[in-house]
């Protein structure tokens, strides 16, 4: 047992230090929740794509450098301790590409792979309804078959930058006389400026226009854009459900570089006599250290031949929570000064740490509410009976 | 980096599982609590035979180790089992001894307990500055050692009344040192400092296995007891306090084998490490025993059901060798 890096693992650090201390903007790029930000962010995905750093794990011929999982784990160590811009590709690079590489056809991954990891073409996802969020698989809108493909009927919402991506990926009821609400479901792609698409942008708790409705009327999808079997969408987008709960969509090293920065503020801001504030921070970092060596031991037991199932909720309960209370404790360590937004005129010396609040506040919501995911424990990792939930 | 148990490992965590689970320690503790050592010495016996009290021994002195890892193995099982004891202080003793046999300090005293500790001859225990005033279990131990303030090593052979503790297989007494120092000055203190943390190091995996077990033994419970005409773990109010339960111990565990590398590397930052370990799995433990105490309801607040063992354990295993805000303070120098 060890946590030691070996010498091929150093130099992919060190390489990925040395890029990111040469191109990551000085100033903070804009919100990317804002139409604005969101155009700065694309150039910085093309900018990470032109080096080969925009999809470090895949392989090689779609654009990425066949990175193993602790290579990845070191690039996002790097990538946040150096401050880099967010990615405005996250919902294509961690939920529709794993989706792709395991129930995609070659000419699929080839068409819809290399416009992603460049940022050309950005994706956000179509899962939520107005009628179902955490009972997903209740949901209504209608994939019905015609000659060629399927068109597409219904509403689909609190989707993330749909209001600026170009194209969204969702499931959609196919089969109605199925016998069980889950079976009858198809994963399909669509371009969000599609004929019959209609998109309302919705203005979030932070006041950013960043959510939106996707109103679908008669939007043709060709066969060519359904990924996997018609009727099988629910076991296809399950199958990689754990890559956005667990390893994939938060790494360590977001936390890590984190509680640095909580540390450093509490030694050069805040009255480290307070034994109240300096548990909190000391409860921060000790959260953002555990969350690094969970997800070591089950990098080391990926690349031992294990697999990941249901600990993938573990993973989404505990850093959607150490998320909050990271940045609850940084906005109580700035005092008066922890109520500005960071737009205003004297929050630089924030850090950031107010949208980062904001953002922290939709992570036991996102990606299958916390409920949802103590369930899935109970059930699964305890072996408790189902039972109503209520 | 292969940051998981190899197989000798975990295979050696089973063999003292099922060791232990032979040798019917809920029996052990009860008379331990009673002032009746003879069972629970015997389970102790059982442990050097298998190794666990060589792995804190340098094998210069009849031991195996420094192997934290599998200290750490070991004393998981040890809280699992709740075996009753002064187990941590004597492997602190031996971390003490070894330290100072290295620098070349006290070596007719290290030669003397370092082999007896090693095979199980001797359990002894232990105070250092800092974690007083008690030494735990000092009617059953073979010696008792403290390092007193003005950093000199002395045998106690003597000590006061046992006083009663939360936990009724803890039984705490205040050491009387006298004679002649066994060795004093700048190594005493720094070996004591060293000892101190792997007490708390093992100290952290006990509670982690204190925790597991009630876990355990919590949800086979709330699988069989029925209310309403169903089992109450269906209950969601139920499940995700275990759930949570559960949480708090996963997220500790690599914590506590993380300090168990840095120990093994000899880390300058072990003892954050350490410290970060003993609070998640102090902390884990403790809210263990309260959703045990709570999903088992009346029937979990008799001293007849053997999960009261555990639950006063976790208690007391909070702010044995170092409380949670001591730890707290010296975590925060994970990042710096």
């Amino acid at each position: 047992m060890d946590l030691d890096f070996g010498p091929e693992e150093d130099a992919f650090r060190a390489e990925a230090r040395q890029w990111l201390a040469a191109h990551v903007p000085a100033a903070p790029l804009p919100s990317l929740e804002t139409r604005e930000g969101f155009a700065a962010h694309r150039e910085w995905e093309r900018t990470l794509h032109a080096d080969r750093w925009s999809v470090v794990s895949w392989p090689e011929e779609h654009g990425g450098r066949a990175a193993s999982v602790l290579e990845w784990l070191i690039f996002e160590e790097e990538y946040f301790a150096a401050g880099a811009p967010g990615r405005v590709s996250q919902n294509g690079i961690n939920l529709l590409a794993p989706t792709l590489f395991e129930h995609g056809t070659a000419e699929q991954r080839a068409r819809v792979l290399p416009p992603m990891a460049s940022g050309e073409r950005i994706w956000a996802q179509a899962w939520s309804e107005p009628e179902a969020g955490s009972d997903l698989a209740s949901l209504r809108s209608t994939a019905t078959r015609v000659a060629g493909g399927w068109l597409l009927g219904g509403l689909k919402t609190w989707s993330s930058r749909a209001a600026f991506a170009d194209l969204a990926f969702g499931l959609f009821r196919s089969h109605p006389d199925a016998d069980r609400p889950h079976r009858g479901l198809t994963y399909v792609m669509f371009p969000l400026d599609a004929e019959g698409v209609t998109v309302r942008p919705i203005g979030r708790l932070d006041g950013k226009p960043a959510f939106a409705e996707l109103s679908l009327e008669r939007v043709f999808v060709p066969d060519e854009d359904v990924i996997g079997e018609p009727g099988q969408g629910w076991r296809v987008a399950m199958s990689t459900a754990g890559n956005e709960r667990g390893l994939t969509l938060r790494s360590p090293g977001r936390f890590t570089a984190a509680a640095e920065r909580l540390v450093t503020l509490w030694r050069e801001s805040a009255d480290t006599g307070v034994p109240a504030l300096r548990d909190r921070v000391a409860d921060a970092a000790i959260g953002a250290r555990a969350y690094q060596l969970f997800t070591y031991a089950n990098a080391s037991r990926l690349a031992a031949g294990g697999a990941i199932g249901a600990e993938s909720s573990l993973n989404k309960v505990f850093w959607s929570e150490l998320d909050i209370a990271l940045h609850e404790c940084a906005l109580d360590l700035l005092g008066p000064l922890g109520e500005l937004a960071d737009r205003a005129e004297d929050a630089p010396a924030h850090g950031g740490w107010a949208d980062g609040y904001t953002f922290s506040l939709a992570g036991p919501i996102y990606a299958g509410t916390n409920e949802i995911q103590r369930d899935i424990i109970a059930e699964r990792l305890l072996g408790l009976p189902k039972g109503r939930r209520s | 980096m292969r940051f998981l148990l190899d197989d000798e490992q975990s295979e050696f965590g089973r063999t003292l599982d099922r060791m232990l689970s032979a040798a019917d320690t809920p029996s052990a503790v009860r008379a331990w609590a009673a002032g009746e050592h003879g069972p629970g010495r015997a389970v102790l016996g059982r442990l050097a035979e298998a190794g666990v009290f060589a792995l804190a021994v340098p094998e210069a002195h009849g031991g195996l180790g420094p192997l934290p890892v599998e200290l750490a193995v070991s004393f998981v099982e040890v809280g699992r089992h709740a075996v009753p004891g002064p187990l941590v202080e004597t492997v602190a003793a031996a971390a003490l001894f070894g330290r100072l046999a290295r620098a070349g300090e006290a070596a007719d005293a290290a030669k003397e307990w370092l082999p007896r500790l090693a095979d199980g001859r001797a359990a002894v225990s232990l105070v250092l500055p800092g974690h007083g005033p008690y030494a735990l279990d000092a009617d059953a131990a073979d010696a008792v050692f403290a390092v007193t303030a003005a950093d000199e090593l002395r045998r106690c052979p003597t000590y006061g009344p046992v006083q009663p503790s939360l936990d009724p297989a803890r039984r705490l007494a205040r050491p009387l040192p006298a004679g002649e120092p066994v060795a004093s000055g700048a190594a005493v203190r720094a070996a004591a400092e060293h000892a101190a943390d792997w007490a708390a190091f093992a100290t952290a995996a006990q509670a982690l296995g204190t925790g597991l077990a009630l876990l355990e033994r919590t949800v086979a419970y709330v699988k069989e007891r029925t209310q309403f005409g169903v089992a109450i773990g269906s209950f969601q109010a139920v499940k995700h306090r275990l759930a949570d339960t559960l949480l708090g111990l996963e997220f500790a565990r690599p914590l506590v084998f993380g300090a168990a590398v840095a120990l093994a590397s000899g880390s300058p930052g072990a003892g954050a490490e350490i410290a970060a370990a003993k609070v998640a799995a102090g902390e884990a433990a403790y809210a263990a025993a309260r959703s045990a105490l709570q999903s088992h309801g009346a029937i979990g607040y008799t001293a007849e059901l053997d999960l009261s063992l555990w639950i006063g354990k976790a208690r007391a295993l909070r702010s044995a060798w170092g409380t949670p805000a001591e730890c707290r303070a010296r975590a925060l120098d994970l990042f710096h």
